[in-house]
């Protein structure tokens, strides 16, 4: 039994924002008061701090199996705790893929031996995401999938990713998709634009995400299927799902804190610092204000990380040669405090929305919620605490951040899973 | 006046008098190069390290010989690739130069940045000698040097630089260079091979760089016609449809070189690839400069080892 006294409980879920106690037993919510007084339970005085359903984050990548040097998912599961986050969902890209239901399986367990945050796997579209033929996704969503993408190697086919939307509707499951239409730029280093000029890096246009995008939305209508835009960082991109919304389909998106915190000016003037270096690249500043303004007004339902480990020596590399991507579950809820909360372009409520009521709701998770009853995940945070990221007392294994030394406003405070306070 | 910096990785970073001063010097440096004795003490006990990731004679062999007649022992390192075909990463390479002493490390590399990475790292002043498409700024102070010895000032001048932009390095230091001495640079080339943008960073730093509508448009009454080298393998990229078809297009030509003024120079990186970008009879005719280029570019490296490896 776990009693969270004198903090603000907010979960839209429940229309909810309001100074409460909240009582836990047997992993579940038992009551939410004014004042609430039980013997015998452990108390987590949460004064001046927000009370929220458990962060989910719909997109991280764990690399186990096969890459267990750069995270395995006891560690990656470990920072999501640090982090706030009570649940994470990896992408299938691990060696083997997660393109069938024994791999599925595993990762599974791996997730509850941990007994950390609850681990939802994602499975592969096709078979080892090559991009040719269906991987059995109903035998991974008997085996638990929670959605099913081929993450960092985007479907080109646009006939097989018919036939996935259309299978995908048999199994209820989201197809979630990185919108990277190759343009005729194989080995590209960072967004095009003027600094990509400048800096004589092969570039990757925003055109090339909005074609998958426009593409997506076109199969969305023609199939019914339910589609989430992953890492959404253009602004036209943005704008094709907020035209999706309008039409009322069932087009999702998310962004990642870094896409609304950096730009390709950041590169720059990082001096060819690897760890500004992902896909889809830092974007320019017009896309980062369409993004900015796609939270404020809705079209993007959530926040996620894409957390992508890779070992240091890896990072070490030329910056064209080195591997796209920075891990995040460490620095999102104080990015997403700094930059969006404290600077009011969002609410706290709307904050909880993207980062635990909307995850829950496109993923059809059992979470997102403190209604009596529900599973008792819940996210403790300082809207006001002044941190300073350091990357050397990270939980991953990992430590390619672009944020180190950064100080920021607001922090987590701390992850419940199940009633198991997990981390303070 | 010496140079308080410790590395030169390009031209974007330095300011007007810098260049000046660094052309200035070099000039002084030409001299030595005249006389029957072509060496100087001037860095005696220093160590020059050149490390070469990627293929190249002249810039290679000018290094060195720059070096040598300042007396420094200069040491060619040649890694036919990227150190991590070897499974050393960049940052390893560098650490165990670093643990030789070197007083200047010479970097050219297929990367882009990869001399600014390795500058985080090491002690000795890191001279880009051309890393992917980004800067080779020994490259544009000798055309600067060239430029100047023929014309006798850069400010007011209109340049063309023709050809692949997007991929050169060249381009882009000379863009930078010559612009913040009051040159104007037009740009010009294939639509595919333009690297559009360039020309806002450079405007921010008052620097005047237009890319022009046709090659013609930028010849047209050029005091300078630079002209880029097409690399050979941008064609099965997809860039242009065959070299015959760029020749006839965007080659520099007799009757090209007429729009230009009566007194133009022509300037040429080299390797040229004679019929293809630049017509034979204009790179050896009597506005080439190309050979001129490569003797200012010994003045120039040695100007550039004197002031970053020659301190007190």
């Amino acid at each position: 039994m776990l009693l969270i006294k004198n903090g603000t409980i907010i979960d839209p879920s429940q229309s909810l924002d309001k100074k409460k106690d909240l009582l836990i037993r047997d992993g579940h919510v038992e009551a939410i008061d004014e004042s609430v007084n039980a013997e015998g339970v452990d108390v987590f005085d949460a004064t001046g701090l927000i009370v929220a359903p458990g962060f989910i984050d719909l997109h991280v990548h764990l690399r186990e199996p096969g890459f267990e040097y750069k995270e395995t998912i006891a560690s990656g599961a470990r920072a999501a705790v640090a982090g706030g986050f009570t649940s994470v969902c990896c992408m299938p890209n691990t060696k083997p893929v997660n393109d069938n239901s024994s791999v599925t399986s595993f990762i599974i367990e791996q997730g509850r031996a941990a007994k950390l945050a609850n681990v939802f796997p994602i499975g592969a579209i096709t078979q080892g995401s090559k991009g040719e033929h269906l991987a059995e996704i109903g035998e991974m969503k008997t085996a638990g999938v929670v959605a099913i993408s081929d993450d960092g190697k985007p479907v080109l086919d646009s006939g097989i990713m018919r036939r996935a939307m259309e299978y995908s509707r048999d199994f209820d499951l989201a197809v979630v998709d990185h919108c990277e239409d190759c343009c005729g730029v194989a080995g590209w280093a960072m967004h095009e634009g003027e600094y990509s000029a400048l800096m004589g890096l092969h570039g990757l246009p925003g055109a090339a995400e909005d074609l998958h995008v426009a593409r997506d939305i076109t199969l969305a209508e023609l199939t019914g299927a339910r589609v989430h835009i992953a890492h959404i960082s253009t602004a036209r991109s943005v704008d094709l799902v907020r035209q999706a919304k309008k039409k009322g389909m069932a087009v999702t998106c998310e962004v990642t804190p870094h896409h609304f915190t950096l730009t390709d000016r950041d590169v720059y003037e990082s001096g060819y610092d690897t760890n500004f270096k992902m896909a889809p690249p830092l974007r320019s500043q017009s896309d980062l204000e369409a993004v900015i303004e796609g939270l404020r007004d809705g079209t993007i339902d959530a926040i996620a990380t894409d957390h992508a480990p890779h070992h240091a020596n890896e990072k070490m590399l030329e910056f064209d040669r080195a591997p796209n991507g920075i891990i995040g579950l460490e620095t999102a809820v104080s990015l997403t405090l700094d930059r969006l909360v404290n600077r009011d372009v969002i609410s706290l409520s709307r904050m909880v929305e993207l980062l635990s009521t909307n995850p829950a709701r496109i993923f059809k998770l059992d979470r997102g919620t403190l209604k009596i009853g529900a599973v008792a995940d819940v996210t403790v945070f300082d809207p006001n605490r002044q941190v300073k990221v350091e990357a050397s007392t990270f939980r991953s294994k990992s430590r390619n951040t672009p944020f180190a030394g950064w100080e920021l406003k607001g922090a987590p405070m701390a992850a419940i899973v199940a009633g198991r306070l997990l981390s303070s | 006046m010496p140079l308080k910096r410790k590395d030169l990785l390009g031209i974007a970073g330095l300011s007007p008098e810098e260049i000046n001063f660094i052309l200035d010097t070099a000039e002084t440096f030409r001299d030595v190069n005249q006389r029957q004795i072509k060496k100087v003490p001037t860095l005696r006990g220093k160590t020059v390290i050149n490390l070469f990731f990627e293929a190249s004679t002249r810039t290679r062999t000018s290094f060195e010989i720059a070096a040598k007649r300042l007396s420094a022992d200069a040491i060619n390192i040649s890694a036919s690739t990227s150190s991590v075909v070897k499974g050393e990463t960049l940052v390893d390479t560098a650490l165990n130069l670093q643990a030789m002493a070197p007083d200047a490390i010479v970097i050219r590399h297929s990367s882009s940045g990869a001399p600014h990475q390795i500058a985080k790292i090491v002690d000795a002043s890191v001279i880009n000698a051309g890393d992917g498409a980004h800067e080779h700024p020994t490259q544009a102070l000798l055309d600067a040097l060239t430029i100047r010895g023929a014309k006798g000032r850069i400010a007011g001048l209109k340049v063309a630089i023709i050809g692949d932009i997007l991929h050169s390095r060249v381009a882009r230091s000379n863009a930078h260079l010559l612009s913040k001495l009051g040159a104007h640079v037009a740009l010009a080339g294939p639509r595919t091979l333009l690297p559009f943008g360039l020309e806002k960073r450079i405007a921010l730093a008052e620097g005047s760089v237009t890319f022009a509508g046709d090659i013609n448009e930028a010849i047209k009454d050029a005091d300078v016609v630079m002209v880029l080298r097409i690399q050979l393998e941008r064609q099965s990229g997809g860039f242009f449809p065959s070299l015959r078809e760029y020749s006839i297009h965007y080659g520099l030509n007799r009757r090209r070189l007429k729009l230009a003024k009566d007194d133009v120079i022509v300037l040429h990186p080299g390797p040229i690839n004679r019929g293809i970008e630049i017509d034979s009879d204009v790179a050896d005719g009597p506005f080439s400069l190309i050979l001129n280029q490569v003797e200012n570019g010994v003045a120039v490296r040695m100007a550039v080892l004197y002031l970053l490896a020659g301190g007190e």
